[in-house]
């Protein structure tokens, strides 16, 4: 029962994580038809640089606010000077996306070296709290609790402000949104900032969880993709399930069949895609 | 026929003939290494050329085919040979499972779906350790036919690559111009049309996909038999990106474009490596640069510049990205 109750709880946190990285791919993806393959970098890029700005003196939530900023400061000029060029071309972006994702992972190693490091949890989250029988540390509780708030302001973002009934209209139509007056050369750039900065600020966040390694991005771009191919593309709805999904059985996995974690992954892609082939929550993008 | 077929005589000779010029075996196991390179590039060329299917997994077929023959010739205890058709066959099989799920979707869906596939494989071969060796992967594989050719011999090795090599050209030259090479690139620019027109594209797109298995599963093989040891990085998302790199640098759709690809990214990361130590920031921004300044290649580049360089291409050279549809 023990065993159940906490590796859910590690299940639920995963998700978050995830969920973090995944929302902001999935909006980029429905916005711009561009699979921003250098997410799992931007993640990691945040993790390291949120452990620099700890020890440079800066306090853990200092340190998340501004490698968020930083992160999603250079997905923005990422999109503004490369990406822009290539509206509509697949596979150019996808090169792009990936070269700038190994100049990235590459310059981490570079700078920070090929060791696994902690990013420690603030002061305040540490200890454990007792859930039922089950011990848990009191920061992946926070986890849970700072990513579902972090859903639901995305969803409320999304629902219910001007901005968030932009973006959807342009992630139907943009030729009609621009057709209304909307800009899409600053949405498409805000959002690439958004969708970014939440990746910065998942790996800030996972940082103590994870622990921040040079293969880092390449152990969660795949987990990010599969939530997206999950839930459908361009779906915060999609994400969110996705995410929690994959949180859970990568978790269990890993515990059951540590050897095999891996491909239990493909069992819920075959029967998604047997059945949805845009996804859960996906529409058909043209 | 013969004009055409000319020049990649000509450049396939004079990489047999190097080992008679050169004792050096490293310059031996370079042209080696251009021509597995070469063949796994003009696989995927069948997918993102002339299928317009951008897989971002490609390294998940030579992968397989060459930690089946690994394991098989090592563990298992078959003879090389035997092991190798094995590990071919089994590659096609497992293939044939992954194209159900990636062959559900094109355009992006396709990218990320076959990087999913490709990295699941890679997970298993790197955890999997009783089974796979982990990241030490498994070493000492046995090259074959000691008792028919001296295979351990460096220019050897060469001539069954070369040999290879120059089936593979001549299989998929003859492909592009069948009616079903026709017909793919018929379905990569009007799925719908096609469709309508009364071809089965799901079925066209598979059998591209199994072609392009076959050739990367054949390139694996002589990966095996050429480093006698694999290890999961050969299924990275680093060497998917570099097949991608050799068909984007020589140019996507053309014959000649993977083979020119290959020479310069393997030349290009030999010659790298005794320089400099950070290959991959290297091939990051190598593809930043040609997206940004030669999005179409070298062979288009140059088939534009020479009109007469036209005659020597089978196909007319696409364009970089073929027209994404949302096709039934």
């Amino acid at each position: 029962m023990t065993f159940w109750v906490s590796q859910s709880l590690n299940s639920l946190a995963l998700g978050g994580l995830l969920f973090m990285l995944a929302s902001g791919f999935s909006l980029i993806f429905g916005l711009m038809r561009v699979a921003n393959l250098a997410h799992g970098a931007l993640f990691m890029l945040g993790a390291y640089l949120g452990l620099a700005a700890v020890k440079a003196g800066l306090g853990f939530w200092a340190a998340a606010l501004t490698s968020a900023l930083l992160v999603g400061l250079l997905g923005g000029v990422m999109e503004r000077t490369l990406l822009r060029r290539l509206a509509g071309r697949t596979l150019p972006q996808v090169l792009l996306t990936l070269g700038i994702a190994f100049i990235i992972a590459d310059a981490c190693l570079m700078l920070w070296g090929g060791d696994p490091m902690r990013l420690p949890a603030p002061p305040e989250l540490s200890g454990a709290v007792r859930i039922g029988d089950a011990v848990f540390p009191r920061y992946r509780v926070f986890v849970i609790v700072a990513s579902a708030a972090i859903a639901l302001a995305l969803w409320l973002l999304m629902e219910r402000t001007r901005a968030g009934a932009m973006i959807r209209a342009a992630v139907d139509d943009v030729g009609m949104a621009q057709a209304i007056g909307i800009s899409s050369s600053t949405l498409f750039t805000a959002v690439f900032c958004l969708g970014t900065a939440l990746a910065g600020l998942g790996g800030v966040i996972g940082g103590p969880i994870l622990s921040v390694y040079p293969s880092l991005d390449q152990d969660m771009l795949p987990l990010a993709l599969l939530v997206v191919i999950l839930g459908g593309a361009g779906s915060l709805a999609g994400a969110f399930v996705g995410a929690y999904a994959i949180g859970f059985i990568y978790t269990f996995g890993q515990v059951l069949v540590p050897d095999l974690a891996y491909v239990i992954l493909f069992l819920p892609m075959v029967a998604v895609l047997s059945v949805a082939p845009q996804g859960l929550f996906g529409r058909r993008l043209g | 026929m013969s004009a055409r077929v000319l020049p990649y005589a000509v450049v396939l000779a004079a990489m047999a003939m190097v080992p008679l010029v050169s004792t050096s075996p490293f310059y031996v196991n370079l042209v080696s290494q251009i021509a597995i390179a070469a063949i796994g590039a003009l696989g995927l060329n069948v997918l993102v050329g002339h299928a317009g299917l951008n897989s971002l997994g490609f390294a998940v077929f030579p992968g397989l085919a060459a930690y089946l023959v690994a394991w098989l010739s090592t563990v298992g205890g078959i003879d090389p040979v035997t092991a190798g058709i094995f590990a071919l066959a089994g590659t096609l099989a497992v293939s044939a499972l992954f194209a159900l799920v990636a062959l559900r979707t094109t355009g992006l869906g396709f990218v990320m779906i076959t990087m999913a596939l490709c990295q699941i494989v890679w997970g298993a071969a790197y955890r999997w350790t009783s089974v796979t060796g982990g990241d030490n992967g498994l070493s000492g594989v046995p090259r074959p036919g000691a008792s028919l050719l001296p295979l351990e011999r460096p220019e050897v090795f060469l001539w069954l690559c070369l040999a290879v090599l120059a089936l593979a050209l001549v299989q998929l030259g003859h492909f592009f111009e069948s009616p079903l090479g026709v017909a793919l690139r018929g379905a990569r620019d009007q799925p719908r049309r096609m469709n309508a027109v009364g071809y089965d594209v799901w079925r066209i797109r598979f059998a591209a996909w199994m072609l392009a298995a076959a050739w990367g599963a054949a390139a694996g093989l002589l990966y095996a038999w050429y480093h006698q040891f694999v290890s999961p990085h050969m299924m990275a998302v680093t060497a998917s990106a570099e097949v991608l790199l050799m068909l984007v640098a020589g140019g996507a759709g053309t014959l000649a474009g993977p083979l020119i690809g290959a020479a310069l990214v393997v030349l290009l990361k030999n010659l790298a490596s005794i320089w400099i130590e950070r290959w991959v920031m290297l091939l990051g921004f190598t593809f930043v640069v040609i997206v940004v300044l030669m999005p179409d290649g070298i062979v288009p580049g140059f088939t534009r510049l020479r009109g007469w360089l036209r005659r020597l291409k089978p196909a007319p050279a696409p364009t970089l990205v073929p027209r994404e549809r949302a096709d039934g």
